[in-house]
């Protein structure tokens, strides 16, 4: 009896999820679709910075939103990858693809090592530990030489993608750009739905019950850490093609802000949001530079407005709408 | 003139003078976070700007005001701290059975505010605050010249460390913040004003982060960004000695900064990271922290 009303149960929740995969096929398409015609409409560069934010957010909410582990340290990865990528690329001269997966790995690397000491404590901590040791890497970027301390790495070389496409042009590399992003961002959606992801999702809601259920919830964390960190650098070694530069920026806490700002205006843990606060954010930005330094004042604002009143953010709020997890 | 490894002792004694000053603003920052962390159960982002509010009022109050230092010392305190009284019944005391996460990035955000508009207003070039009058010129040791102003610095920081640490171990209110502490439905049922008195300790925290402000100024120019990068060594203080122990905290503060002095001595290139690896040792040896209790 109690299996046959399981069952029951069941049968509408299973009609919901695929319910669920369908409409996110859908706006996967619709993604590519836009991103297909967008150059013709927008600045190709701009919608370049847009991309390279919304996988970095993207990472970003993979660890915050479905691993519960909030880090305010993650412009070391995006940082040290497009430092190393910019480096590969200018002084040893290697062509772009080689040079994004060396950024990559090093950010992998780095997540590893700092994921290790991070997760060794929990909740409050474990955020001042990330931001304590991506500052330990912004100090490390300002000495190194090979980083070009304020002046950063300038004039990196977009060359030709594996020898045969020239990237110099815009449109050319906003094709690469968004293929890169489509892979990553759907990647990222392949990692929450799998059953990896799942158990993340019960650790993140009850870690204690995940333990007793015999999940080594340790090791589950440090995996979700080394591909949010991966990811990430993903996106910052793509941006060091793209604006030809590594510089501090991209390794200070401001930057790590602003992830996190992003994933909230968005919505935490949902699929879409960060793309969508990134957006947002990245606009907000470029439309308000020459405020100088106002632009920080109205990004603190917006934290404590959505703090205060907008919690779930963008996403979150149409998702609740529509009864359509998104 | 002896050397030390090669390191003429002034040079090594003025280091660790240095090291012991960066060392009291540790520890009464640590201090503040931990005592706010204990009621609050939030990390307090905003302590870096309330500690450079601290410095930007001994300003303003000298030079609006004709208020010298000395009554800077307890005016701006109270000033900021009063700020954080507002802050906390505006924004923290609505976000008290939310999940912590939204207390840190609520006072991230006051944070970025804050120091936007210190920016726009002062410029980053950082505003001069001269010693007071009383405190100027310096003595000879023998071994060293220790000016006067950075001695005070180190004394006036110890007693505030220790008179905070009386107050919390020693006193009926002390007594009463560690049971709320503990539990603070239960202290509540006694008929104590729970809610009161977290919102009376996050101003009195966030009071002793303006004071130390106002001990910097003198030492470090005021500057709106004094508060943003200290602040996250600070986080590295409070992981490194866990935040269960005020004394713990105390002498963290004070050690770290010495190690720091040290560094600067003989390996200067690493003084910026060497908390930094210090932490990063702690969680490799110490997870808890060296006076925490494991979490």
């Amino acid at each position: 009896m109690a299996s046959v009303s399981g069952q029951m149960a069941a049968a509408p929740a299973a009609r919901a999820t695929v319910e669920a995969a369908s409409l996110h096929r859908a706006i996967f398409i619709g993604i590519a679709v836009f991103l297909a015609v967008a150059p013709f409409l927008l600045y190709p560069v701009f919608l370049m910075k847009v991309l390279c934010f919304a996988l970095f957010a993207c990472a970003f909410n993979l660890l915050l939103g479905y691993g519960g582990l909030l880090s305010f340290g993650h412009a070391a990865y995006l940082g040290t990858a497009s430092y190393i990528c910019a480096h590969t690329a200018k002084v040893w001269g290697v062509p772009p693809e080689v040079a994004i997966l060396l950024g990559t790995a090093s950010a992998a690397v780095l997540g590893l090592v700092f994921g290790s000491l991070a997760i060794r404590r929990q909740g409050i901590y474990f955020a001042m530990i990330t931001l304590a040791l991506a500052q330990m890497v912004f100090f490390f970027s300002l000495q190194a030489p090979f980083t070009g301390g304020e002046d950063g790495i300038q004039a990196v070389p977009r060359g030709r993608l594996f020898g045969l496409v020239d990237l110099s042009s815009d449109t050319t590399l906003y094709y690469v750009v968004a293929t890169i992003f489509l892979a990553g961002v759907l990647f990222i959606y392949r990692i929450i739905h799998s059953p990896f992801g799942q158990v993340l999702k019960a650790i993140r809601d009850n870690e204690p019950r995940a333990i007793s259920l015999g999940y080594a919830t340790n090791r589950y964390k440090l995996v979700v850490f080394t591909l949010s960190a991966t990811l990430a650098g993903l996106a910052g070694a793509t941006k060091a093609i793209v604006f030809q530069l590594a510089s501090l920026t991209d390794v200070h806490w401001t930057m790590s802000g602003e992830v996190v700002l992003m994933t909230l205006v968005g919505g935490m843990g949902t699929v879409f949001g960060p793309m969508v606060g990134a957006a947002v954010i990245v606009t907000m930005q470029n439309y308000l530079a020459h405020l100088g330094a106002w632009v920080t004042v109205i990004q603190g604002v917006i934290f404590v407005i959505c703090v205060m009143l907008f919690r779930e953010g963008i996403v979150g709020v149409l998702a609740k709408r529509l009864k359509r997890p998104l | 003139m002896f050397e030390l490894l090669g390191i003429p002792p002034q040079a090594l004694f003025g280091q660790l003078l240095l090291g012991l000053i960066n060392g009291s603003f540790y520890a009464i920052l640590s201090l503040g976070l931990a005592i706010i962390f204990g009621l609050l159960n939030i990390i307090n982002f905003t302590h870096g700007a309330q500690y450079m509010m601290g410095a930007f009022v001994a300003w303003m109050l000298l030079n609006y005001a004709g208020i010298g230092y000395w009554w800077a010392l307890l005016i701006a305190p109270l000033i900021v701290g009063a700020t954080g009284i507002v802050i906390d019944r505006l924004f923290l005391a609505r976000l008290r059975d939310l999940d912590h996460l939204y207390g840190l990035l609520l006072t991230f955000g006051l944070a970025l505010i804050i120091q936007g508009l210190f920016r726009n207003q002062y410029g980053v070039s950082g505003l001069p605050y001269s010693i007071p009058p009383e405190l100027a010129g310096g003595r000879n040791l023998g071994f060293m010249f220790l000016p006067n102003y950075r001695g005070w610095v180190v004394a006036a920081s110890l007693a505030v460390c220790l008179a905070t640490w009386f107050v919390i171990e020693k006193t009926r209110l002390g007594a009463y913040l560690r049971a709320a502490t503990e539990n603070p439905t239960l202290v509540q049922a006694f008929g104590i004003n729970v809610p009161r008195l977290i919102t009376l300790t996050y101003g009195f925290g966030v009071g002793l982060a303006a004071l130390a402000g106002v001990l910097a100024a003198p030492i470090y120019s005021v500057n709106p960004n004094m508060g943003a990068d200290l602040i996250i060594v600070v986080f590295a203080v409070v992981v490194i000695g866990g935040m269960g122990s005020i004394l713990g905290s105390i002498v963290t503060g004070f050690g770290l900064g010495l190690i720091e002095g040290l560094t600067k001595v003989f390996y200067p290139e690493a003084a910026a990271t060497v908390i930094f690896v210090v932490m990063v040792l702690v969680l490799l040896i110490k997870p808890a922290g060296l006076f925490g209790r494991a979490a």
